[in-house]
């Protein structure tokens, strides 16, 4: 048993060595409640699983074969008021930690916005929070300051004591985006947004990464998250618009190609519009926003007329995706939108080939013969009135 | 020939898709080819097949097939732990600039296959093989209820296993991780084999592991000897039941998830497809309603062969058999109720987190009342410290920490830090290796001499207890540090000098559990060739309680000669303490299953199927498939499918054991 007691010495020799437990001893008041979780719970489980593992050692010590001056009761198997103890003990400490559960889930709710900066100071309502927008990409972290109209690739900072509210989106497979120092992970998913609301409160260089394997290039998908005072952010600001460079949808769908180790990267001025195509998956001219494609099918949706809707999908961030048996792989064409009236979608649409008459009110004609998997519903669909 | 041609007879199969250009794979190839060549050519050499065929592959005897799990389970470890070894050591290397040596299109793989073979091709077969071999001896039936569905079970899952082996020769295996999320499992981002090789390895095992759930259950409710009421059952056959009904509910959803997920990749549905309508995080959400389960279906009959070991070896009955009983079942129950906390990350809101993290809080009660009462089984005992109860003492001491860490992450703000982190892999590797892994070996060297009429070499046996529990130790406890520092899973390279330390202590208890590993062959080995020396002539080496003790070592074929009686949980205890005499006379002729070969043929086209289906070579599914319901449907026209072993056979079979009883005496 002295080798275990030597194990149970490590982490204190750790404590001692200078290493950095940022999850410990994190920067940003979030991370710091949680911090205060992860201990406070461990204490109240040591309470039970300490003289437990006691017992253990002491019980199979004592009760050795070869100690025979130890009690021996072979038929000895039931205890109502031990049973009671054995049972309500852990009982009790997870009522405890129930309760520290329930709170805690619901004050360091990532979707809830802070209420205060540090312990005893409370947020300042006159100054507004900064707005980050976080996008995942394969493999790097695209992010955008909507308020300041620049955009960074693999670079974050903010200032020390502002509240930051994050919207975070991805644009192909599910990542997590954590940065230890500050606030817990959440996950960064294409076509949907989460939401994570923290604060900085000292001022340093900390470590970000993706916290869920995405593919080949997961290693190196890390970033700088500096906490500035707010001379420094402002300094901050200003370089990343001298630099110039400007992300649009033309050059998002070219940053957004799979890219290992990416340097950071800065943009002076931003097409402010795009984080709301990001998330809803249509940065490329002609593809319809989730956004309104949900608001169609509220609506009861195009019926079987919305199958012609779509297009053959030429462009793909790996190769043409396409299953053996399935249908030709396409996407939903965008209708109508502020920025894209009927008919000004996309140059690549060309002449119909098929001379079907229209179908629906306002749905444009699909440019290429319908699909296999489409023509078959046609078929059976009850003709339409329109 | 024309590529059309080549297209129809070999689908994507080319000669492309052998890793030649890996040479780790290549070195590989050539170890595995070269030992293959030699067991096969051992085998030829002494004759041995018409033996095995006979005697093993076909053979529905329930003890023999778990025999065959157990030794499916521990060639699978080798596997699973050579993928542990390379896993740490490139973690151990990868540091200051260094790429480590395996590039990520190999370590991506590697750390998959880890995951999907450990848990499904290791921890299940032992799991299962135990509870084969031990569940009817402890209830005093003479088979399972469905012997030849237990033939076929065991195959599938060696058809699973097979497909997943071959994918480090033929092709590659998914580089997705073992839950293989969509989209990234999706045909757009992975539109190579790996994702196959994972969805038609786990379904063809999957119908195994669920029709061997269900045998069981129906073995444990319908075929227990007289006076066995499910409270007089033992602890170990509570467990089995417990864990093979969560078995028959939560498989099914493995099936229909990774069935649509199959659709999506074949036929282009879009259940969790980015557009469309799809969600990935249905997927994720449907996956944890069988994963969740999973653990606990590894677990629990752990638990039982804890309560079995600790009542024998401290010659003392289980202390608070009922709340025991109740635990299990509760933990069943409760089982169900908790899954989401495997993403509290995603976004659910507060008050669904804290629920289901809160669920999950709660089964720790049960568990605790279970180690209070091995607790008090020790108390007041008589311990003797052979090999299944020192296996049993390391689990009780490492599975309070690992349980502790456990409840500390079912906490979502702390989740929130932690999740995914190197503490969570040092988690549940704590649960897992502290819990499934110990229970295997506590039960392997327990139920041994009753599987083969010797016992296990202690000093093999010590030394691999010794090596494998401070390799744990060293292994995980750094991993624990790393997480705490914010360190995430599945990383292939690190630029932190300062972490390097604690890979290489990490990796340095990797090379312990393996000399752990290599310690119990070693100990299989030096016991087989000292039986003599250790040879259990009495049926009953640990002076044990249960009904399996009750019958010689090992059990003849049709395990008990008479149906034994029963009055009391520990039956067998009972009836040594009542007198019991062995009946010497009025045998009569033993109505047995005949063995089969149809479950090898079935597993072995099922598995032509799953790999037809994953290189695109359509005729080689359609063919097999139509091959299978052939063979399905003639097998219902073998009417050979029992027989009964003449009075004279039990009659030589039981005076040959009076006789060697008398001898002992």
């Amino acid at each position: 048993m002295s080798r275990l007691k030597i194990l149970a010495l490590l982490p204190l020799a750790v404590a001692l060595s200078g290493c950095n437990y940022v999850v410990l001893a994190p920067a940003g008041d979030i991370a710091a409640q949680q911090r205060d979780l992860v201990i406070i719970s461990t204490v109240l489980m040591l309470l039970i699983v300490v003289p437990v593992m006691a017992l253990t050692v002491l019980f199979a010590w004592r009760y050795r074969q070869s100690n025979i001056s130890a009690r021996y009761e072979p038929e000895w198997d039931h205890s109502t008021s031990l049973e009671l103890v054995i049972w309500s003990a852990p009982l009790l400490i997870i009522i405890c930690l129930g309760a520290l559960t329930w709170m805690g889930t619901h004050l360091l709710d990532p979707y809830r916005t802070l209420g205060r900066i540090k312990a005893e100071h409370a947020v300042d309502q006159s100054k507004a929070p900064l707005e980050v927008d976080v996008v995942a990409l394969d493999w790097k972290w695209l992010f955008i300051y909507p308020d300041y109209g620049i955009a960074t690739v693999n670079d974050l900072a903010a200032p020390v004591d502002r509240p930051i509210n994050f919207r975070i989106t991805a644009s192909s497979v599910m990542n997590s985006f954590y940065i230890p120092a500050l606030a817990g992970q959440i996950y960064a998913m294409p076509g949907m947004e989460t939401k994570l609301h923290a604060v900085v409160n000292h001022t340093g260089t900390y470590r970000g990464f993706s916290a869920n394997y995405s593919g080949a290039g997961f290693s190196g998908m890390h970033f700088n998250f500096q906490g500035l005072d707010d001379k420094g952010f402002d300094a901050w600001i200003a370089s990343a618009k001298s630099a110039g460079g400007s992300l649009g949808r033309a050059e998002y769908l070219q940053l957004e190609k799979p890219s290992q180790n990416e340097p950071v990267h800065r943009y002076g001025t931003i097409d402010s519009d795009l984080y709301r195509l990001i998330l809803n998956m249509c940065v490329e001219t002609g593809k319809m926003c989730q956004s309104e494609m949900m608001a169609i099918d509220a609506k009861g949706g195009n019926g079987h007329e919305g199958l012609n809707n779509t297009l053959p999908l030429a462009y793909d961030k790996y190769a043409r995706r396409g299953t053996v048996f399935g249908p030709e792989p396409t996407f939903v064409a965008g209708t109508c939108t502020p920025d894209a009236p009927q008919g000004k979608t996309t140059a690549s649409i060309t002449a119909p080939v098929d001379t079907a008459p229209l179908l629906g009110a306002g749905l444009k004609r699909p440019t290429f013969a319908p699909l296999k998997s489409s023509s078959f519903f046609l078929g059976l669909r009850p003709k339409s009135d329109s | 020939m024309s590529p059309d041609l080549l297209k129809l007879i070999f689908g994507r199969l080319s000669i492309d898709s052998l890793p030649l250009h890996e040479p780790i794979l290549v070195g590989t190839f050539v170890m595995v080819a070269l030992g293959g060549a030699a067991l096969l050519g051992g085998l030829t050499y002494f004759r041995l097949w018409g033996y095995l065929w006979r005697e093993w592959f076909t053979s529905v005897d329930h003890k023999r097939i778990g025999i065959m799990y157990m030794i499916l389970g521990i060639v699978m470890l080798l596997r699973g732990f050579a993928d542990a070894l390379m896993m740490r050591a490139q973690q151990a290397l990868a540091f200051g600039g260094s790429e480590g040596f395996l590039p990520s299109h190999h370590y991506d793989q590697v750390f998959t296959a880890h995951g999907v073979i450990m848990i499904f091709f290791v921890a299940m077969p032992l799991v299962t093989g135990l509870m084969n071999f031990v569940v009817p001896l402890q209830i005093g039936a003479r088979d399972v209820s469905f012997p030849f569905l237990n033939n076929f079970s065991f195959w599938m899952t060696v058809g699973g296993a097979v497909l997943v082996m071959a994918s480090l020769f033929i092709g590659e295996f998914a580089r997705t991780g073992w839950l293989a999320y969509p989209p990234l499992s999706n045909i757009g981002y992975s539109p190579d084999v790996g994702v196959d090789y994972y969805i038609w390895g786990l379904q063809v095992a999957g119908v195994g592991t669920t029709l061997s759930g269900i045998n069981l259950i129906c073995t444990i409710v319908k075929l227990r000897c007289p006076g066995m009421t499910m409270m007089k059952m033992p602890v170990f056959t509570w467990t089995a039941l417990c864990t093979n009904i969560l078995i028959v509910a939560s498989f099914p959803v493995l099936t229909v998830v990774l069935a649509l997920l199959t659709l999506d990749r074949y036929v282009g549905t879009n259940f969790f497809t980015n557009d469309f309508g799809g969600s990935p995080m249905m997927y994720v959400n449907l996956i944890w309603i069988w994963g969740h389960p999973e653990v606990y279906i590894l677990v629990l009959p752990a638990f039982g062969i804890f309560s079995e070991v600790t009542s024998t070896f401290s010659g003392k009955r289980l202390f608070g058999y009922t709340s025991m009983v109740y635990a299990t079942v509760v933990i069943t129950i409760l089982s169900y109720l908790v899954w989401l906390h495997h993403f509290f990350t995603m976004g659910s809101g507060a008050s669904v987190n804290s629920f289901f993290g809160i669920t999950t809080m709660i089964i720790s009660i049960p568990t605790g009342a279970k180690m209070f009462n091995w607790l008090f089984t020790m108390y007041r005992g008589r311990i003797r410290f052979e090999l299944p109860m020192l296996w049993t003492i390391a689990f009780m001491l490492t599975f309070v920490l690992g349980g502790m860490t456990g409840v500390l992450l079912a906490v979502p703000p702390a989740d929130f830090v932690l999740h995914n982190s190197l503490f969570l892999i040092a988690h549940f590797h704590n649960v897992i290796i502290g819990g499934v892994v110990f229970g295997a070996f506590a039960g392997i060297n327990y139920w041994f001499p009753k599987a083969f009429g010797f016992k296990l070499d202690p000093f093999w046996g010590k030394l691999s207890f010794w090596f494998w529990v401070t390799g744990f130790y060293l292994a995980f406890m750094p991993l624990y540090v790393l997480g705490l520092m914010g360190v995430t899973r599945r990383l292939r390279v690190f630029d932190d000098p300062s972490l390097q330390i604690w890979f290489v202590i990490a990796a340095i208890g990797a090379g312990l559990v393996f000399l752990g590993i290599l310690s119990m062959l070693m100990q299989f080995a030096v016991s087989f060739l000292k039986r003599e020396q250790l040879k259990d002539v009495t049926g009953d080496p640990w002076d044990a309680r249960t009904l399996e003790w009750a019958t010689s070592s090992p059990p003849p074929d049709y395990n008990f000669a008479f149906t034994p009686v029963v009055h009391d949980n520990d039956a067998w205890w009972d009836m040594k303490k009542r007198g019991y005499h062995r009946p010497l006379t009025g045998f009569k002729p033993i109505h047995m299953p005949s063995s089969t070969g149809t479950g090898v043929i079935l597993a072995g086209l099922a598995t032509a199927m799953g790999f037809g289906l994953i290189w695109y070579i359509w005729w080689l599914a359609a063919v097999s498939f139509i091959a299978m319901l052939a063979v399905g449907i003639g097998h219902t026209f073998n009417y050979h499918r029992d027989f009964d072993i003449p009075a004279d056979d039990v009659i030589r079979a039981e005076d040959a054991r009076t006789k060697l009883l008398a001898g002992a005496k």
